[in-house]
């Protein structure tokens, strides 16, 4: 219950320190590029992580951390 | 008139907002799903409803020393609809041949190897790292994943994932939730991954520790491993031109976690002329034992990510991410771009940096004083050099051109050069290359239509 308390807490701070940021809706022209996205090549960075995923210790963070193949 | 003239205006100014303001939802959207399914849906979820967008790729992947050499080909399909929902489609191949390395140490003797498939074997010249050259695989990867908003606030996504290798069966689903606040300047994430695996391994699934027996079959027929993600995100908007991302991330693992193709050499450490050397047993074989991991997997990710559009239109991209697990490896990836953009094209330049700890249970190889004969001084062992100190830098270059019509063509080349660190051995095993680097070249082709 304590958490729950905690986390509504820091959920609720996160959110009215948010609420100062950001844009309005007409200034999202930059933001709306295809280059801004975060992923904004979403082949390329399955590839990467694939490759990643074969060859080292760590995955995921971006996205899910599974496998899906036989290479680790 | 001017009254008229205003509204005009003000239309105008309007149209472009709302078409904005839409895109942004997409692109977050986009963005927040694509982080929280295994197979990302494609750049092209924001193209025009009632249409296919299509999106295709091909990896070439070549590594060092004539080990592994892979090609990729990736083809995506898109479809858009009217109320912002969007279908992907995605088939991936994978082609592999090439040697892998056995994980056994090299040695100043000729070493006898037995082939996975138990009929055969192979040597390995001395002072050669031990390769397995049978190393050759084909992959079938179709994903389809869904997604669309609830209403004005909600997004969701769902996903199926299918894969098959000629030893590897990968089946799975996954799910996520998006949740939008302040005008979508801000976004939660939440999302879940369940997949379950089936592992058929040439010769049968390998009792841990068990002999690599010459000639000999051991293996116990398949076995299987489930693994369930965890990923909450938040997304914020900081400015006109800047958006940053945060995960964290929880991934469980139970199963069968062996490479059931990697074994450990046993060193002899008795003092006299082959300390340092292969350790045989009573019949004069050299012994080597199939590696035995935990049976279990617990990992957490934080993820860091910002992209900032610079006055000169140009972007900046960075990323840091912290690993952590309860095998005893920790990580810390870095990743940096800069997209330096022209009038239809673009060059980008990307740097990354990834450093690891070794597993509490990584060993380059086991003593025979460790081995015992058979009656082991600790429970868990592998040699697995993805499992062991290692420093991974990768550096290339991408460029994408328009080709008109929307259609889009990139091509990016990258060097990826890894080392690892340990225990450097002792008495003859001293002399050999116990931790080789290893360099891979990828090549990238992408055309978007």
């Amino acid at each position: 219950m304590k958490c729950l308390v905690l986390a509504g807490a820091l959920a609720s701070l996160l959110l009215s320190a948010c609420a100062d940021l950001g844009v309005k809706p007409w200034e999202r022209d930059i933001l709306a590029q295809p280059a801004m996205q975060l992923i904004d090549s979403p082949i390329e960075a399955s590839l990467d992580d694939h490759i990643y995923f074969s060859k080292e210790a760590s995955s995921g963070g971006r996205s899910f951390g599974g496998g899906g193949c036989g290479c680790n | 008139m001017q009254l008229v003239k205003r509204h005009h205006n003000e239309a105008a100014l309007a149209k472009p907002s709302a078409q904005s303001h839409r895109n942004i939802a997409g692109a977050l959207a986009v963005a927040s799903c694509a982080a929280l399914t295994v197979a990302a849906p494609s750049l092209h979820a924001q193209g025009e409803p009632g249409e296919w967008d299509f999106e295709v790729a091909n990896l070439l992947y070549a590594e060092s020393d004539s080990r592994v050499n892979a090609i990729e080909p990736v083809f995506s399909a898109t479809r858009n609809f009217d109320e912002g929902e969007s279908l992907n489609l995605k088939a991936v191949f994978d082609v592999l041949t090439g040697a892998s390395p056995n994980g056994a140490t090299p040695s100043d003797e000729v070493q006898t190897f037995t082939r996975p498939s138990g009929s055969g074997s192979y040597d390995v010249e001395a002072n050669q790292a031990p390769l397995d050259d049978t190393f050759k695989d084909t992959r079938i990867a179709l994903s389809a994943n869904w997604m669309s908003p609830l209403n004005h606030n909600w997004d969701y996504s769902a996903g199926v994932y299918g894969s098959k290798e000629y030893d590897y069966l990968s089946m799975g689903v996954n799910a996520g939730l998006t949740r939008y606040f302040n005008q979508k300047n801000t976004a939660f994430n939440m999302g879940a991954s369940i997949e379950m695996d089936s592992i058929d391994p040439v010769g049968g699934a390998r009792t841990p520790f068990s002999l690599m027996a010459a000639g000999g079959d051991e293996g116990a027929g398949s076995d299987d491993k489930a693994i369930l993600d965890l990923l909450f995100g938040v997304s914020q908007v900081l400015g006109r031109g800047t958006i940053m991302q945060f995960n964290y991330g929880v991934s469980y693992s139970d199963g069968y976690l062996n490479d059931p193709y990697k074994i450990l050499s046993v060193i002899d450490d008795a003092a006299g002329a082959n300390y340092g050397g292969n350790y045989a047993d009573a019949s004069g074989n050299n012994v080597y034992l199939y590696e035995n991991r935990p049976d279990s997997r617990l990992k957490h990710s934080l993820y860091w990510q910002v992209k900032h559009s610079l006055d000169s239109g140009d972007i900046v991209d960075a990323s840091y991410r912290f690993m952590i697990d309860d095998w005893g490896i920790t990580s810390h990836t870095l990743e940096a771009a800069y997209q330096w953009r022209f009038n239809q094209s673009y060059i980008e330049p990307h740097l990354r940096y990834y450093q690891q700890s070794e597993a509490d249970f990584y060993r380059r190889y086991i003593t025979s004083g460790d081995y015992n004969d058979g009656d082991f001084t600790f429970t868990e062992a592998s040699s697995d050099s993805r499992l062991g100190d290692l420093t991974g830098i990768t550096i290339g270059a991408k460029y994408g051109w328009s080709m008109g019509s929307g259609n889009q063509a990139n091509v990016r080349l990258d060097y990826y050069v890894q080392s690892n660190d340990g225990d450097s051995g002792f008495g003859k095993l001293a002399s050999q290359e116990l931790y080789p680097d290893l360099g891979a070249v990828m090549m990238t082709f992408g055309y978007s239509f």
